[in-house]
């Protein structure tokens, strides 16, 4: 596959604060990739790294075949940016913003499309300081397409949108992906990342700490029983299958099992036999929160 | 698109922002042109003398110092304002990933206040006229142009070396009142210069707002005789515009100061 963005050995320290501590990532053709991590992980360090907006401190780093700090006008209108913090012109129409921007760029998007597609069309003749936060967010995505780019770097992309929104937003996204488009998402919504990403890298401390297909990083781990225990009743020895984790707080029980099938024959087995109400029983299969929280929770014992 | 065209395109965008903003129009336009009408009303449309000694109507005097306002309102005071906004509010950062020249946002800038320029002293020029039968500069009109040019150059250049040092967008506008409000006191533009002291008169003479006065005052002076071309006055403000540039292209910011 084609590496659209190479990071090697990457390092960025800001005077004694070093923000990116050695990263090294491939990105291919056509894939959407996200970074998770919390803040001041070095996400938004490496990405404006990568948009050639700061020289690394050290390692390497080549995207669309070329040192982003050093590019010119032909690879920029390659790429499209969604940044976490511009305001549009507020005293243009959403129109116009696409227009301005897509003057920039020799092959642009016909406007309409783009107004379109991102679900602005009763916007159009709106100036973007009457918009709504989420609304001038969707013209900062528009503008971000408008080029027609062959890599996005969008940057929280669905920071302020109602939950319908960000589901068009999402939509939007995985299109990209359907024209052959490749993505670079930062985000710190964990269903975002699950929802559109093919491959996921979880940063804390400025190191990646995993990285790979959400499902492969979700795999290893346990699924979570957890069910409110009658008050005065113990926990009965469970066969125990795999390796399990309880722990018990106000009553409520959470196994982990990494077979729960026969974990939870037994458990309501014995609470049938005994006559037990399991109020609020739920099993969860594994999601990239628990991953993230296992790595971001204890991120000095992971290094 | 070309590079003519791709000027043409910014100059398109920057002008509909800057006719779009009450603040802009305000300090830029209104507010010089009600300068004159204010002057000459409160201080009278009497004879003045010159520092040539020659007598003219209070409305030829104070009309090439409004000119000179005028001229720095927009290309100085409204420039340095919009670029911090612009930087600020990160859409020089954002414009820096898109495939625009640096030069052509620059160059769009200029334009878009230096034609504000050319068609507020036209409205000036036009009002001291009808209102006030101020005369037109006939002999002396390629020395109006001349100053012009050189002071929306100064003062453009200006702006974005100024701009550099201006923390945030709030600060802008009493930043550069500060700076313009004692300078247009001192050098006459307010009050008649026979009323400045000789050391603050001194002074004056150092900076171009002064100068870039004078040079109109000559433009506008029935007495002048010849071409009308300072070329010391304008040797001056040049200069200053030179330093600026330097000064601006050194330390020209894309990035908001919280960045």
């Amino acid at each position: 596959m084609n590496a659209v963005i190479t990071i090697d050995g990457l390092r960025k320290s800001y005077g004694q604060r070093e923000a990116v501590r050695g990263i090294d990532l491939e990105v291919h053709a056509g894939e959407i990739f996200a970074f998770l991590g919390p803040n001041g992980a070095g996400k938004t360090t490496t990405v404006e790294i990568l948009e050639g907006y700061r020289d690394p401190t050290a390692g390497q780093v080549w995207v669309l075949g070329a040192d982003p700090a050093r590019a010119d006008r032909d690879w920029r209108s390659r790429i499209g940016v969604m940044l976490q913090s511009w305001q549009v012109e507020p005293a243009l129409t959403v129109r116009e913003s696409l227009e301005q921007f897509a003057g920039y760029y020799p092959r642009p998007l016909p406007v309409e499309e783009v107004v379109r597609l991102v679900g602005l069309e009763e916007q159009r003749d709106t100036r973007a300081g009457r918009l709504s936060g989420g609304q001038q967010r969707r013209l900062d995505m528009g503008i971000a397409l408008v080029g027609d780019p062959e890599l996005l770097f969008l940057d929280e992309p669905t920071t302020g949108f109602d939950p319908a929104a960000r589901r068009g937003a999402w939509q939007i996204i995985a299109s990209l992906r359907d024209a052959g488009k490749t993505v670079m998402l930062t985000t710190h919504y964990l269903d975002e990342a699950q929802a559109l990403a093919d491959r996921v890298a979880i940063l804390v401390d400025g190191r990646i700490m995993t990285h790979g297909p959400p499902d492969s990083l979700v795999a290893g781990h346990p699924t979570r029983i957890t069910f409110q225990l009658p008050h005065g009743v113990a926990l009965p020895p469970l066969p125990l299958p795999g390796r399990l984790d309880a722990e018990a707080a106000d009553g409520r029980v959470e196994l982990r099992s990494h077979a729960p099938v026969p974990l939870v024959h037994a458990l309501t087995a014995w609470a049938m036999e005994n006559g037990h109400d399991l109020a609020d029983l739920q099993v969860r299969r594994p999601s990239l929160e628990d991953v993230y929280l296992d790595l971001t929770s204890t991120p000095r014992a992971q290094s | 698109m070309s590079t003519a065209s791709l000027v043409r395109h910014q100059v398109r965008y920057d002008g509909k922002t800057y006719w779009r903003s009450p603040s802009t129009i305000f300090f830029a336009f209104v507010l010089p042109i009600m300068f004159l009408i204010i002057f000459v009303t409160v201080f009278g449309n009497q004879r003045m003398e010159l520092a040539d000694g020659q007598l003219v109507s209070g409305a030829t005097y104070y009309l090439p110092g409004i000119v000179a306002l005028g001229l720095i309102q927009t290309t100085f005071t409204n420039l340095a304002v919009s670029l911090t906004a612009s930087r600020e509010r990160g859409l020089l950062k954002r414009l820096r990933t898109t495939p625009l020249p640096t030069w052509i946002f620059m160059a769009g800038r200029i334009i878009t206040s230096a034609a504000a320029a050319i068609l507020l002293v036209v409205v000036l020029v036009a009002i001291g006229r009808v209102i006030y039968g101020v005369a037109v500069p006939t002999t002396t009109i390629a020395a109006g142009l001349l100053a012009l040019i050189v002071g929306t150059f100064t003062f453009s250049a200006l702006a974005f070396a100024v701009s550099t040092a201006i923390p945030s967008q709030d600060a802008a506008l009493p930043i550069m009142n500060a700076i313009t409000l004692p300078l247009y006191f001192i050098s006459g533009i307010f009050i008649p210069q026979e009323l400045i002291p000789d050391g603050v008169r001194e002074v004056a003479q150092v900076f171009p707002v002064k100068r870039l006065y004078d040079a109109f005052l000559t433009v506008f002076d029935p007495a002048t005789t010849g071409a009308g071309i300072e070329l010391t006055d304008l040797g001056i403000v040049a200069g200053w515009g030179l330093v600026a540039t330097i000064v601006g292209t050194t330390a020209f910011r894309w990035a908001p100061r919280t960045d």
